[in-house]
């Protein structure tokens, strides 16, 4: 297994933002983690990667207990992390921001070696022709691919996405799919949080769902699909349900 | 692995090097005086820009190490008999040392608290030596004279002082750009922009600041000690100038922090405005308020600095404006 | 005994006027995020301005205050709109810049009119004598115009409309403009009563110790760290963190000399803000 989530719990004053949370990732594989607004999911990975220590609980990457490491030590060990709100270095270059993953992440490259990854990583999602641009000036969908440029560029195990989706048009989407699987295909373990139920029915092995803090279910999309409580959980939002079902 | 053909850097470099060469060629003492303010100010600009620049970190007591690396060279070199290099050596050591301690605890503080610390950090700084005797208490220390005669004299000695400023104001352009362009300059950036974010990318941020200030406090030890030896005393007002902590931050601001050239442009531009209200007789007493005018226009109009404004006006001027 | 006794009062007393200053200042942060540098400039002024009344009119001090309050919120709604509101979004190191430019604006404009030569008010308001203890008229009356003014603001931040919407936007100020809140408008008012608090601060100080223009930044320095102490945006706790500091102020120079003051205060300042950033009294 190349990530063990076990009992997993964290509390923020009177709020249980996740109890007892527990799953295992295996190399290769593509898990979605899906859930209603406020479940955990955000916070589930900032567990993982170190930002917060969890309040009980333990985190094992690659036979390693990295329960508690700052996140920069995670990173050091090959778990990389695309974030929801895009947060490019705006006052840097495309490939400047590309860059600090490779500099930083697993391989710790020097500068010369890490302009060459950078390049290959923006190659790989597609912003090859924007190396030279101020990150400032890309668009939405541009930032989203920067994103995952700079946390491929990390050469990860291990790579969290976390609404890559999110905000991105229809053939947007079907190319950034592609690009995730491509993403596997090269050997890297995906964990991706995601709202585009029908992208990540269809890309995912398999699928754990968070609601209040707790995992309810965990399985092939299918069976997640079809999952009662799956189903009521999402009733609180009956669009989604009603994607959910059309599924 | 660093590239020196990058004509930014020499535009920065020649600057700083003929500046001081003409004043070498040309050997008057009102203008050495001068040039000796300018590159006193382009030092401590440059080194402030290291953590202000670079990494994002206001710090309003730049001026502390300036003051504490001074005073404790002046006293190596005055009291002790230290030889003038090693004792601006030593002053700058101490410095570093200082920012090493006050960063493992006040780097912990992000933003406005970390600019509010570092106030504290001045007065608490001012206020001990003021009651610290050894460094002679709030009257301070003056300059043994036989620290002149050393090097042939008062004369020679404020050449000499002269020199050893250029020397190391020329070191911290070298050393900015060196940061500037290497992989810790790459993660000092990423801290800047977003530190949580550069965490999250593996960039060692509690580390790597500390480094960019230990880096910045070195070099205004070394100032201070050639400053206070070439005024023959130091005292706590003097070496603790709030104020002067404030000038150092308009002149980064000034020429465009973050960039190379921006803080010596900055440096010498504020520096000559001042000299020249000064003198003026119509704005003699109003310098401070014009200062203050024209610091408000830079922050409401030209945040990125005079070097900035050109960089975003124009691209093709980037290369030499580094 | 005696001799601590009527320190630590007449250190209370003058606690109150510095809880005053570092209320406009705690009010400023917690609504807008911004650290008023030019905070002790505006002190200065306010203690040239009831110089001025006092010395050319004959007014008594505190009838003057009343001048005072409504020139320094005045003063303070120009300045906001004129330095500050462009940059409001920009991040703190522009908001500091801009309110440092104006306390230089300030302080250059004070010397070249009043020059820096100490002026002091000639005003006399009697004494009390408790057992050991002589209280100071001056200080009396200053330390009950400090609590008079914390009431007042107390009751326009929680029962007024403007009041209300003040809070709100130090709340979240995203939130409050969802609900129709112009923030803009808030953010200058809320500007404007820190700068009378920091005015009103200067003159009650005024009436006891002389001054000059220069004489803000020791005033402005006090009031980071009482607004550290009492925590950072919350208006009780700056007068809590006065009396503190006003009471410390007090007792220090009874067991070392008066020049560790500074010293103390400085340490606890940046240990506090290490180590809770808070502030000792704590809040949200």
């Amino acid at each position: 297994m190349i990530l063990q989530v076990q009992e997993v719990s964290i509390r923020f004053g009177g709020l249980q933002a996740l109890s007892n949370v527990s799953f295992e990732l295996a190399p290769g594989e593509i898990m979605g983690l899906i859930g209603p607004n406020g479940a955990g999911k955000t916070t589930l990975f900032n567990v993982v990667n170190g930002v917060y220590p969890p309040t009980s609980g333990e985190v094992i990457f690659r036979d390693e207990k990295i329960t508690g490491l700052h996140s920069y030590e995670v990173a050091r060990r090959g778990l990389a992390r695309a974030h929801q709100v895009v947060r490019p270095l705006n006052d840097l270059t495309v490939r400047e921001n590309v860059m600090v993953g490779a500099c930083f992440g697993r391989e710790r490259h020097s500068l010369g070696k890490a302009a060459a990854l950078a390049d290959q990583a923006l190659a790989q999602v597609g912003l090859g022709d924007r190396a030279g641009q101020l990150a400032g000036n890309l668009n939405v969908a541009q930032k989203k691919r920067l994103e995952m440029a700079r946390a491929l560029a990390a050469h990860p195990y291990l790579l969290l996405l976390d609404e890559v989706l999110a905000g991105l048009n229809p053939s947007e989407i079907t190319a950034m799919v592609e690009t995730i699987r491509r993403i596997r295909d090269d050997g890297i373990t995906i964990l991706m949080i995601e709202h585009v139920m029908q992208a990540v029915m269809s890309v995912s092995d398999r699928i754990i769902v968070l609601d209040y803090g707790q995992l309810i279910a965990a399985g092939k999309p299918e069976e997640v699909a079809a999952n009662p409580q799956v189903i009521e959980a999402y009733l609180g939002d009956p669009e989604m349900t009603a994607r959910l079902m059309a599924e | 692995m660093h590239n020196w053909r990058q004509p930014g850097f020499w535009v920065s470099f020649l600057l700083v090097f003929l500046g001081g060469l003409v004043v070498l060629v040309l050997r008057q003492d009102t203008l050495r005086e001068t040039a000796f303010t300018i590159l006193m100010f382009v030092g401590l600009a440059a080194s402030l820009n290291i953590l202000m620049g670079y990494t994002g970190y206001v710090n309003f007591g730049h001026i502390v190490f300036f003051g504490l690396g001074g005073y404790f060279g002046f006293f190596l070199v005055s009291e002790l008999g230290w030889p003038l290099y090693v004792a601006a050596l030593g002053g700058g050591v101490l410095s570093a040392i200082i920012a090493y301690l006050i960063g493992c605890a006040v780097l912990r503080l992000r933003g406005a608290y970390f600019a509010l610390a570092t106030i504290g950090v001045n007065e608490a700084a001012r206020a001990f030596v003021s009651n610290f005797e050894p460094f002679g208490g709030a009257t301070g220390l003056y300059v043994n004279f036989s620290a002149y005669e050393r090097y042939g004299g008062a004369g020679q000695a404020l050449w000499l002082t002269f020199i050893l400023l250029w020397l190391v104001a020329l070191a911290v352009v070298v050393v900015s750009y060196l940061v500037k362009r290497s992989r810790f300059g790459l993660g000092l950036s990423a801290i800047r922009e977003d530190e949580d974010t550069a965490m999250v990318m593996g960039v060692n941020a509690p580390m790597d600041k500390t480094k960019a200030f230990l880096i910045s406090a070195f070099f205004p030890g070394l100032i201070g000690t050639l400053y206070f030896f070439k005024n023959g005393n130091v005292e706590p007002d003097d070496a603790f100038r709030f104020q002067m902590s404030l000038e150092v931050l308009v002149m980064v601001m000034l020429g465009g922090k973050g960039l190379l050239l921006g803080p010596i442009l900055g440096a010498f531009a504020y520096e000559r405005l001042r000299g020249y209200l000064i003198v003026s007789p119509i704005f003699k007493n109003l310098h401070l308020a014009l200062s203050g005018g024209i610091l408000l226009l830079i922050v409401l109009f030209v945040p990125g600095g005079g070097v900035g404004w050109f960089r975003d006006r124009f691209p093709r001027l980037r290369r030499w404006l580094e | 005994m005696t001799q601590i006794l009527p320190s630590i009062v007449d250190g209370l007393l003058i606690g109150f006027v510095y809880g005053v200053a570092a209320m406009g200042l705690t009010l400023i942060w917690g609504v807008m995020r911004v650290i008023n540098l030019g905070h002790g400039a505006t002190m200065a002024l306010g203690m040239f301005c009831t110089y001025l009344l006092f010395a050319h009119f004959a007014l008594n001090p505190y009838l003057g205050m009343v001048a005072v309050v409504i020139l320094s919120l005045l003063f303070g709604v120009i300045i906001y709109g004129v330095a500050l509101q462009r940059v409001i979004q920009a991040g703190y190191l522009s908001t500091l810049l801009a309110t440092f430019a104006v306390n230089m604006i300030i302080i250059g404009l004070g010397t070249w009119v009043f020059t820096t030569s100490p002026r002091n008010i000639d005003f006399s308001a009697g004494s009390i004598t408790i057992g050991p203890v002589i209280l100071q008229g001056t200080r009396l009356l200053a330390a009950l115009a400090a609590v008079v003014i914390t009431g007042a603001l107390y009751l326009f931040l929680h029962f007024t409309r403007p009041g209300k919407a003040i809070r709100a936007v130090s709340n979240n100020r995203a939130a409050a403009e969802l609900m129709g809140i112009p923030s803009s408008y808030v953010l200058a008012l809320a500007f404007g009563l820190g700068t009378m608090l920091a005015a009103v601060a200067g003159g009650l100080t005024s009436t006891f110790f002389p001054f000059t223009i220069l004489s803000g930044s020791t005033y402005q320095l006090k009031s980071f760290v009482i607004c550290v102490l009492g925590g950072l945006g919350n208006p009780l706790g700056a007068l809590l963190g006065g009396l503190f500091l006003g009471g410390l102020e007090g007792i220090i120079p009874t067991f070392m000399p008066v020049s560790w003051v500074p010293v103390v205060e400085f340490v606890l300042f940046v240990l506090v803000l290490v180590v809770k950033p808070t502030g000792l009294l704590g809040s949200k």
